[in-house]
């Protein structure tokens, strides 16, 4: 193989979320056009805007058009209608979406009878009438089928619910100038969508967009889904503004482990537990009390006896901790697995995710991570290791 | 003048090595075996070596650089360490990925590129001069006829490219 591997993002071995379906997606005639480091294209180096040099731009105040059919072809959306869409999606995931305000999302997993993750989403509670669910593309079969035999279960008892696919584009605009760059072609005042809420609206002159501020960089941003025949001339046009730069997925993977977001199919997967991972905070107050999700009743006893192995982030210094090496304790026993981790272009130092026991997982501990065949200290560092920017209106 | 000299260099390349033409010491004058020995050659894993006096320099080739993006980090050997053709002898870290690096001879590490720990950018800015990575002997100078010139590596990426 020699180095032909080098350009595609390491985080992409996992396999679930692989960018092997490379699905033809409009918007990424413009990544070609641009120069971009596109998901699917990541195999190209002409077309290469390198993790480094766009992670620290991004930080310093540039923003970032994540598009260029990755973003389409990593994340699914569908639709919930129905007067018992609400329980319908309660039975499946662990938040509390009963509680969403109109326009509110909230990041949230779907999980299996053991407990494990089997997917992390994003359901917003549409000022319409409907659930707005995005997940993972990898996952996206096994999602539908998920939801769709639920949907089916309840239909058959007389419930009011029923699934849409969306064919969107969905395009990502991240970082500090986003506010500025999209209030330009936006009639709603940005000042008072807060992270994690979401419109519907016309963006540059292009109607039936929804547009969501959150993101997977830990930057203020959006997610735009736009209908797929005018993704392109959106996408042109925001291109076209001098601050707006394309990003592939080597910077999104960067900026997303900067800020301590987990990747799903390295750092959370059907083996791991919503308690092993640190997102019990994605368990709403009442849904814990009632136990009615999912693998309730082995997430919720794992609370209780402490989970024995944790999420954890690290840093180091020298060579770069990358996914599947070995974190060893101090007797150079192995007490755990990196997940995710690359040189962060704005620390110019080492960061890293991974799982270890429980008894080592306290920040500040010395470990060592074995890089080939060598042992480097490491220090479990809370996360983020960039203070996240997500925008709260006043 | 060096801007004078920079025009110039590009055409006072020797035709056999890629060495730039030096009036005083170049090898241009010297004997066709030497210069043969002085040439550049690659490996199939984007490695080149060039041998000077037994002394194999080795660095990697500009295809390699651009596919790994912006140098990190470098991983590189102690002296010392001995190497067989093929040998894992460090790798080059980019925010990507790591990419290891193969030895395209067998010898033994003679001096490793200080200037790497400070500056791995150099890699991507000189992967043929200021960015060598390590010095080695040369065990057996027959191996070097197994690794392809310059001609024939700009074919082998063309035809990895298409």
């Amino acid at each position: 193989q020699g180095r032909s591997g080098c350009t595609v993002p390491l985080s992409r071995q996992g396999g679930c979320n692989g960018m092997g379906q490379e699905q033809e997606h409009p918007v990424g005639a413009v990544g070609a056009q641009h120069g971009a480091a596109a998901g699917g294209m990541c195999g190209n180096r002409d077309r290469d805007i390198t993790a480094g040099a766009v992670g620290a731009q991004h930080r310093l105040g540039w923003v970032v058009l994540v598009g260029t059919g990755l973003v389409p072809s990593t994340l699914q959306r569908t639709l919930v209608y129905g007067r018992d869409r609400i329980r319908f999606m309660e039975s499946l995931v662990v938040g509390d979406i009963a509680e969403l305000k109109p326009g509110q999302g909230t990041l949230t997993l779907l999980t299996n009878e053991k407990g494990g993750i089997t997917d992390d989403l994003i359901v917003t509670n549409t000022s319409e009438d409907h659930l707005y669910v995005v997940s993972n593309a990898a996952c996206a079969d096994k999602d539908l089928a998920i939801l769709r035999d639920r949907a089916a279960q309840l239909q058959a008892t007389g419930s009011d619910v029923h699934l849409e696919v969306s064919d969107n584009a969905l395009l990502a605009l991240q970082g500090p100038s986003m506010a500025r760059v999209l209030q330009a072609g936006l009639p709603d005042d940005l000042a008072k969508l807060s992270f994690m809420n979401s419109i519907s609206t016309t963006v540059f002159g292009v109607p039936g967009c929804r547009v969501t501020r959150c993101g997977y960089t830990g930057e203020d941003g959006v997610e735009i889904s736009v209908p797929a025949a005018r993704a392109v001339e959106l996408a042109e046009q925001l291109l076209g503004v001098p601050d707006v730069w394309l990003a592939g997925l080597a910077a999104r993977d960067s900026l997303r482990l900067e800020a301590g977001l987990c990747l799903y199919g390295n750092d959370i997967d059907e083996t791991v537990t919503p308690a092993e991972a640190g997102l019990m905070w994605t368990l709403g107050k009442r849904r814990r009390v009632a136990m009615d999700f999912p693998g309730a009743a082995v997430i919720m006893a794992q609370v209780k006896q402490k989970p024995r192995r944790k999420r954890v982030g690290l840093t180091s210094v020298g060579p770069a901790i990358r996914p599947h090496m070995a974190i060893l304790g101090p007797e150079g026993r192995p007490v755990g697995t990196v997940t995710s981790g690359c040189p962060s272009p704005c620390l110019g130092k080492n960061i890293a995710m991974g799982y270890v026991e429980a008894a080592h997982s306290r920040a500040g501990t010395k470990l060592t991570v074995e890089v080939r065949k060598k042992q480097h200290p490491a220090v479990i560092t809370k996360m983020p290791f960039v203070p996240t920017q997500y925008y709260m209106a006043k | 003048m060096p801007w004078l000299q920079q025009r110039l260099n590009p055409l006072l390349v020797c035709c056999k090595c890629v060495t730039v033409f030096k009036q005083a010491t170049c090898h241009f004058f010297l004997k066709r075996q030497v210069c043969f020995l002085l040439a550049r050659k690659f490996t199939d894993k984007h490695e080149w070596i060039s041998v000077e006096n037994g002394i194999g320099t080795v660095g990697i080739s500009n295809f390699a650089q651009e596919a790994l993006g912006d140098v990190v980090y470098c991983s590189l050997p102690e002296v010392g360490t001995k190497l067989s053709k093929h040998d894992e002898f460090g790798a080059l870290e980019s925010v990507k990925a790591a990419s290891e690096l193969y030895s395209p001879l067998s010898g033994e590490v003679t001096e490793i590129n200080a200037a790497l720990a400070d500056n791995p950018g150099l890699v991507n800015k000189s992967c043929y001069q200021d960015g060598w990575l390590i010095k080695m002997t040369v065990a057996n100078p027959a191996e070097l006829d197994e690794l392809m010139t310059e001609d024939a590596y700009e074919k082998y990426i063309k035809s990895i490219e298409d």
